[in-house]
């Protein structure tokens, strides 16, 4: 981690759109009256989705100035997660995960490949700006590490080569399938289902996966 | 009542009481940064970690509630194992600056951390290192050395009330920070400094100047408001260096104004140190048996009715009453404490002083403001306004200007219209004060020195009345005596005002006020003026008169005097002053007056000598006896005698302009701080950019 950049460039005004301030309605009115506070981290995220995926200081005033907040209160608020960008991201918005668990499935493999392919380091935007990454702590997918965020779908099982085809698939601007890279189905183990075995049928296949298989085998 | 024992001592502390509080109770000492008493509990610098027996684990004593029958140890081995992990923790990242940190030697980690402590270091990687933040022209920053106490960010949002700092980022990036690196805009912000546990916070005009070891201290009185605060002044030869707070619990609790902390540096410049006389048109040095016999001179062919004197906002009660008398021995009844006209001072002492006390602020229910912007005027008052607002939000109207007055409040109207509406009953606000059991009103300067002052004054006496402010000791139905309340107060805004009121240092029978001195002045019925420390009138109108000018400053007043005599500041003299409550205190020299100067009243004495009139005291012992004998309110020093109620004020018609506080700059209100420097650079960065874009809006 490192400190949050915050844009040089900001622009003078945000106004809600019409589908945000429902969105933010929706939010306000979930808290009792006097406690609007609580509905900081969605109005954030309201802002960040409205404006190409992140939000200007104009946007933290006026979400200050709705819940009647301090700015610096939801300045603290904003620069604490991880989650919402103060600066200007790409359009495909990558987030490595390179805690424990997915730098023991070699994280490492996937940073390197976003360097070679895109030059990105943490924190990097390409000059296009299309893509641009950014390093993270864990994304609660450690059975199917290592993972990378594309925007708000994760994409698992990852090595050199998955990414790779990940990056190409997404240069063409087609979004692969999201779950894992290998076509393993959920975080099942990759030779096939371990637990619940006894339940299985006379092939030695458990009736409820055989089903899901003759559906189309997809992820959910 | 829980019952505990901690490290053997069984104590029973009040229910809501935490660990740590226990501790202290018991006698144990438990180190801790983040917390502190007047300010909420945030529990994040893990320094006081104890062992409570049956807990899984050591547990942060300052956010742990403590329990009946919880056996506590502060110096087991787990409890000091946790100390010492955690102070090891929290010196990982901190410089070893101490040599050039000026925290050093008064720094909470450096003394903690003799206790706690590793002897050295296991911790080879870079040390993070953040920027620093501009934090205004009082507070220096360098947040190499935070620990992310969050003792600042609570002080300014709960106690200033201002929300401008704050932690952004996380974990290892997380910075303490202004919102977009603003100055703090409160007049209490340079208490942050004295929060600081360590030096990542510090004084930006005493930076790299002392340290605390070579500080001579002396307890003294502030006089740059009315409130009083106690304060420490940290002397290095004859030189004021810094000026802090010192615990009052009942006025400036262990804060004080940025004013009180900082004007000190005016005490260096623009001072008189040596005796002037006019001579062919120019003001020129002179010993001081010229001076005395110039004066003489003048004196001898002038009746004592062409004769005045003004006090000024800062004189002591001591000079205060060493002119009054030499006035009275010249008889001259000309003479007035009321620089600014304030039309108080006849009736019963309860009608001049702040009767509800600082801390009985604390006990009303309701509230109303004439007339005053206690931010500006009294901060300390406003921050126990905010104190009390902040309990359990109390109902506050006011009447005057519409300032950020750090509460919300009712903004009833702009002047004696709105406030004839709340007397006769006719405002909502009435309403509010009838069902109050332990009203207030605050009546400021703002109301009371305008030509409708005394109006004003019975208006608010009025309303007083009115809305049963005024309750009798009473004995209840258990015999137990019920405190008496009243909430009547009025808002100085001078130091030296209530002393002078309460000693009389008034017109006398036929004598003129200010206004009549400066008015006589100018049409040459007075012929001498004597202004001990006055710079706030109108200088320019004081025509051909012969001016004589006590005080410490070269300022207004000094250019226009024919006689000047240099006399000593504050921090130079023992001296009384009474502060807005009616409250005696009684403050410490803490330096010497430079040059040729004297202490005032020393001056008036070997001057009433000159002429004939010695006065009978020849010591500060028997001035004070003296004045003791005369009014016997001055003897009791740091005590408060509920002032006894009766009738003042006159019943007349009121202007409709309306009330205006009579503080225009903040920092700049008295010679010492108008001569500041970092009352100057506070003016530039706090007060003009607001003003310019006042006007800009206007115009």
């Amino acid at each position: 981690m490192s400190v949050k950049p915050i844009a040089e460039d900001q622009p003078a005004n945000f106004t809600w759109t019409a589908e945000s301030e429902a969105e933010v309605a929706k939010f306000i009115a979930r808290y009792p009256e006097g406690r609007q506070a609580s509905a900081v981290i969605p109005l954030l995220d309201i802002a960040q989705r409205q404006h190409e995926n992140w939000i200007p200081m104009a946007a933290i005033d006026a979400i200050a100035e709705r819940l009647d907040m301090a700015r610096i209160r939801v300045m603290e608020v904003a620069t604490f997660y991880t989650m919402f960008n103060l600066a200007p991201v790409g359009e495909w918005f990558l987030q490595a995960c390179t805690t424990t668990p997915c730098w023991l499935r070699g994280s490492n493999q996937v940073m390197k490949c976003l360097k070679d392919k895109l030059g990105l380091d943490n924190h990097g935007r390409t000059v296009d700006g299309r893509f641009s990454l950014l390093e993270v702590e864990c994304l609660g997918v450690c059975a199917n590490a290592p993972v990378l965020q594309v925007n708000d779908d994760v994409y698992e099982d990852l090595d050199y080569d998955q990414t790779a085809r990940l990056i190409e698939a997404l240069q063409k601007g087609e979004a692969p399938a999201v779950g894992s890279m290998t076509g393993r189905q959920g975080s099942m183990s990759q030779d096939g289902p371990t637990s619940l075995v006894s339940l299985k049928d006379s092939d030695g296949v458990p009736p409820w996966f055989a089903e899901r298989q003759a559906a189309g085998g997809g992820d959910d | 009542m829980p019952k505990l024992t901690v490290d053997g001592v069984e104590v029973e502390v009040p229910a809501g009481s935490t660990l740590l509080q226990a501790c202290e109770a018991a006698g144990a000492e438990v180190p801790r940064f983040c917390y502190h008493d007047r300010l909420s509990i945030a529990g994040n610098c893990r320094m006081c970690l104890v062992e409570v027996e049956k807990a899984p684990k050591p547990v942060a004593s300052c956010a742990f509630p403590a329990g009946d029958g919880q056996v506590v140890h502060t110096k087991s081995e787990l409890a000091r194992k946790a100390q010492k992990g955690t102070m090891e923790f929290l010196l990982i990242n901190h410089p070893l600056d101490c040599p050039i940190c000026d925290q050093g030697g008064e720094c909470d980690l450096q003394d903690q951390a003799m206790g706690y402590g590793f002897h050295s270091s296991r911790y080879d990687e870079n040390k993070r290192a953040v920027t620093d933040k501009h934090m205004g022209p009082l507070v220096k920053t360098i947040m190499t050395r935070c620990i992310h106490c969050t003792r600042c960010v609570r002080f300014s949002t709960e106690i200033a009330g201002v929300t401008d700092m704050g932690m952004l980022n996380r974990g290892e990036n997380a910075e303490i920070t202004t919102y977009l690196e603003k100055a703090i805009d409160s007049e209490l912000s340079a208490n942050v400094i004295d929060l600081c546990p360590v030096g990542a916070l510090t004084s930006k005009p005493y930076a790299f100047v002392a340290r605390p070891w070579e500080l001579k201290k002396t307890e003294s009185i502030d006089v740059m408001d009315a409130v009083g605060s106690n304060i420490r002044v940290d002397t290095r030869g004859s030189e004021v260096l810094r000026v802090l707070p010192r615990l009052h619990e009942d006025i400036n609790e262990e804060w004080i104004s940025d004013k009180t902390r900082y004007a000190c540096d005016g005490l260096k410049h623009q001072r008189l140190d040596k005796p002037f006389v006019r001579k062919d048109g120019t003001l020129q040095p002179a010993s001081w048996a010229e001076a005395f016999t110039a004066i003489a001179a003048k004196l001898k062919d002038t009746a004592g009715t062409k004769i005045a004197a003004i006090a000024g906002d800062t004189a002591d009660v001591e000079a205060m009453y060493a002119l009054k008398s030499l006035m009275a021995r010249l008889g001259s009844p000309n003479l007035d404490c009321r620089q600014d006209g304030a039309k108080i001072g006849d009736g019963p002492r309860a009608s001049w002083v702040f009767n509800t006390t600082i801390a009985g602020i604390e006990d009303a229910d309701a509230l109303l403001l004439v007339g005053t912007n206690p931010r500006w005027e009294a901060s300390l008052v406003n921050a126990r306004i905010r104190k009390r607002w902040l309990r359990d939000g109390f109902p506050i109207g006011v009447i005057g200007e519409k300032r950020d007055l750090t509460y919300d409040y009712d903004h009833l109207g702009a002047g004696p219209e709105t406030l004839a509406q709340v007397a006769d009953g006719s405002h909502a606000f009435a309403e509010i004060l009838k069902g109050a059991s332990k009203p207030m009103i605050v009546v400021g300067m703002g109301a009371l020195t305008r030509a409708d002052g005394a109006a004003v004054l019975a208006t608010c006496r009025a309303i007083a009345e009115t809305y049963g402010m005024i309750q009798d000791a009473a004995t209840g139905e258990d015999g137990e005596t019920v405190p008496g309340w009243n909430g009547f107060n009025v808002q100085h805004t001078a130091a030296a005002r209530v002393g002078g009121l309460d000693m009389g240092f008034l017109p006398g029978k036929g004598g003129r006020d200010v206004a009549g001195i400066v008015e006589g002045a100018g049409s040459g019925a007075i012929e001498v003026v004597w202004l001990l420390g006055a710079d706030e009138i109108d200088i320019g109108a004081l025509g051909k008169a012969f001016v004589i000018y006590q005080g410490h400053h070269g300022d207004r007043a000094a250019h226009r005097a024919d006689v000047i005599l240099p006399g000593a500041a504050y921090t130079e003299k023992d001296g009384l002053y009474v502060n807005t409550e009616g409250r005696v205190q009684m403050a410490m020299a803490a330096s010497f007056p430079p040059g040729d100067a004297r202490i005032d009243w020393t001056i008036l004495r070997a001057f009433s000598a000159e002429v004939g009139q010695t006065l009978p005291f020849d010591s500060l012992e028997a001035l004070r006896r003296a004045l003791m004998a005369e009014h016997p309110s001055f003897a009791a020093i740091d005590t408060i005698e509920p002032a006894a109620w009766g009738a003042f004020g006159t019943a007349g018609t009121m202007d409709g302009a309306g009330f205006a506080s009579p503080i225009e700059n903040f920092y700049m209100t008295d010679p010492i701080s108008r001569a500041s420097k970092t009352m100057a650079a506070c003016t530039e960065e706090l007060v003009l950019p607001k003003r310019a874009a006042m006007t800009g809006t206007d115009g």
